[in-house]
């Protein structure tokens, strides 16, 4: 299994093809084109994280081997290729590990706007959920 | 009437931007096109200037200073409430109260007017059209006194139901809360006729005036509002500035809210007696930068002429409805007869975050979301729209780069 530092790397490689934004936006929208659907069932009130901007859906299960696994939506293609983004850092490791990664990735890809907490897309309280869902099965863990 | 024409051919849209020194910078390599001007507009040279002179050379408390410099500086503050006064046609200076903005003045009116005079059963009419600011205030109310709120509807187009309006007066109506424009869509409310209609059956009227100002000539003696509010920000002067203007024997009437310095005539320590309009209404040291700055940024309008900013945001905006008329799926939202400098706007197949994250890789402000209007979204059954909102110095030009900006983006989404 690929760590978290060549997952990082990996990414960072991928974007570093890019010369324009427009490349890197067409990029982002293809993944999130590409994003597995997450559950109908899944897509409720209980998993809806409201942003003023654009709505993400979340749903964290434990998978194999007590790994967490992510799957996510969002009403905007440029949030759900960013999810895409976040879910191939995150998803389908030791619990332990989302709740302790770094995710200054985003900072080194130029993306950090989405990001931030004034843009109000969701993204952010996503970020904190998925690392809090890591935590809480970290724990159960234990 | 052939002065007049001469007049507008003289307003020159280069001469204008080049009073705005930040219409120069560059956002992501790109040159700016600021259609975000419902939101705030940019400030003219001279607006940055009155602040940086008033620090510089004169910043004193006001009022009860005896030196130079307090006299200087109650002077340019009083002066700047005179020019108010004047812009919007007010019958007394002492009517424009210095707020920090609409959201500030609309809360002063439910604060002093609505807790004193308004009590359970009374009915508030507020339009569909309404930004938070002036449905939220009235809320909180509702929550304290049991005030009956009721909702003036809009036809498909934006504009307001007023046939709806006249039967919805009947309900022991005290208060209508409207706005003169409506920040989402940008359709002009009948206020002349809605305060008139109020007034027949003993209403006041609230009217929030934050997107009316910067596009359009206000007297408020011609519409005979009761209340009229609006922002510095919106007309060209700096944040954190508003007003509030009342018809003189409603701000008499109205107890004081908040308390403290400057608002009072005597104090003992069991009990105060409260100053005079607009002092009353204006407790604690007050933003004097920014009433100063607003009178200048008053100044600013007045040297390009109002109705001259009117026409030249209006042909920009039929502009821009021709040019996109061809982009399939593009939907408008107000659609009324009489609008201005708004246009609310969703594509089919596309999301308004990634419609406005794409064109801020080129250049272009747009705002996307529900405007502070959630209601008014959830009316029409959208998360929100994309808002591309003029200012006086925007240009046909800039109108061009946001067309083809937007149709490279939806290139890119559909």
């Amino acid at each position: 299994m690929e760590s978290l530092a060549e997952r990082k790397a990996e990414i960072l490689d991928e974007f570093m093809m890019f010369d324009d934004w427009m490349q890197k936006y067409e990029h982002i929208i293809e993944l999130g084109k590409e994003l597995p659907l997450i559950e109908e069932q899944f897509k409720t009130e209980d998993h809806l994280i409201k942003g003023c901007q654009s709505r993400v859906w979340l749903h964290a299960s434990e998978g194999d081997q007590g790994k967490v696994h992510f799957t996510a939506d969002s009403d905007a293609i440029i949030t759900k290729g960013l999810i895409a983004l976040m879910i191939r850092y995150l998803g389908d490791l030791p619990a332990k590990d989302v709740a302790s990664a770094e995710m200054d990735f985003i900072q080194e890809i130029g993306l950090q706007d989405h990001l931030s907490p004034t843009r109000s897309n969701g993204l952010v309280s996503m970020v904190k959920q998925m690392k809090l869902y890591g935590m809480a099965l970290a724990a159960k863990q234990l | 009437m052939r002065e007049n024409t001469m007049e507008i051919s003289a307003f020159d849209v280069r001469a204008v931007r080049a009073q705005f020194p930040i219409l120069q910078r560059k956002v992501n390599g790109q040159n700016l096109v600021y259609l975000d001007n419902a939101a705030t507009v940019q400030k003219p040279q001279m607006v940055i200037d009155a602040l940086t002179h008033y620090y510089s050379h004169y910043n004193a408390n006001i009022h009860r200073g005896v030196h130079s410099l307090a006299q200087e500086a109650t002077q340019a503050y009083e002066e700047a409430r005179i020019k108010i006064q004047e812009h919007i046609c007010a019958a007394h200076s002492h009517e424009i109260i210095f707020t920090m903005g609409t959201t500030d003045a609309i809360n002063l009116v439910m604060q002093t007017w609505g807790r004193s005079q308004l009590s359970f059963g009374d009915t508030v009419l507020i339009s569909a059209l309404e930004h938070h600011s002036n449905l939220v205030p009235w809320h909180l109310l509702k929550e304290e006194k049991g005030i009956n709120i009721e909702i003036i509807p809009i036809h498909p187009d934006g504009s307001l139901d007023m046939e709806a309006y006249a039967d919805l007066l009947k309900k022991n109506v005290k208060l209508v809360c409207v706005n003169h424009v409506s920040n989402a869509l940008g359709s002009i409310n009948p206020i002349k006729e809605m305060v008139h209609m109020a007034h027949e059956v003993g209403a006041i009227c609230m009217i929030d005036g934050a997107q009316a100002l910067p596009h359009s000539k206000v007297d408020v003696q011609d519409l005979d509002a009761d209340f009229y509010a609006f922002s510095g920000h919106k007309v060209y002067g700096p944040t954190g500035i508003g007003v509030l203007y009342g018809k003189e024997k409603l701000l008499n009437e109205m107890p004081p809210w908040r308390g403290g310095g400057e608002m009072i005539a005597a104090v003992e320590y069991q009990s105060s007696t409260y100053n005079t309009l607009p002092h009353k209404f204006e407790a604690g040291t007050p933003n004097i930068a920014g009433g100063i700055a607003l009178g200048s940024a008053i100044d600013f309008v007045r040297s390009i002429g109002v109705e001259h900013i009117e026409e030249h945001e209006a042909q920009l905006l039929e502009s821009l409805t021709q040019k996109t008329a061809h982009i399939d799926g593009l939907k408008i939202y107000g659609t009324a007869e009489k609008k201005a400098g708004v246009f609310s706007f969703l594509v089919d197949g596309t999301h308004p975050y990634d419609v406005g994250t794409l064109l801020d890789q080129m250049g272009v402000a747009v705002r996307t979301g529900h405007h502070c209007a959630e209601p008014l979204m959830n009316h029409f059954g959208i998360p929100g729209t994309i808002r591309a909102s003029f200012g006086c110095y925007n240009t046909n030009e800039e109108v061009d780069v946001f067309v083809h900006s937007l149709e490279r983006a939806l290139k890119m989404l559909r």
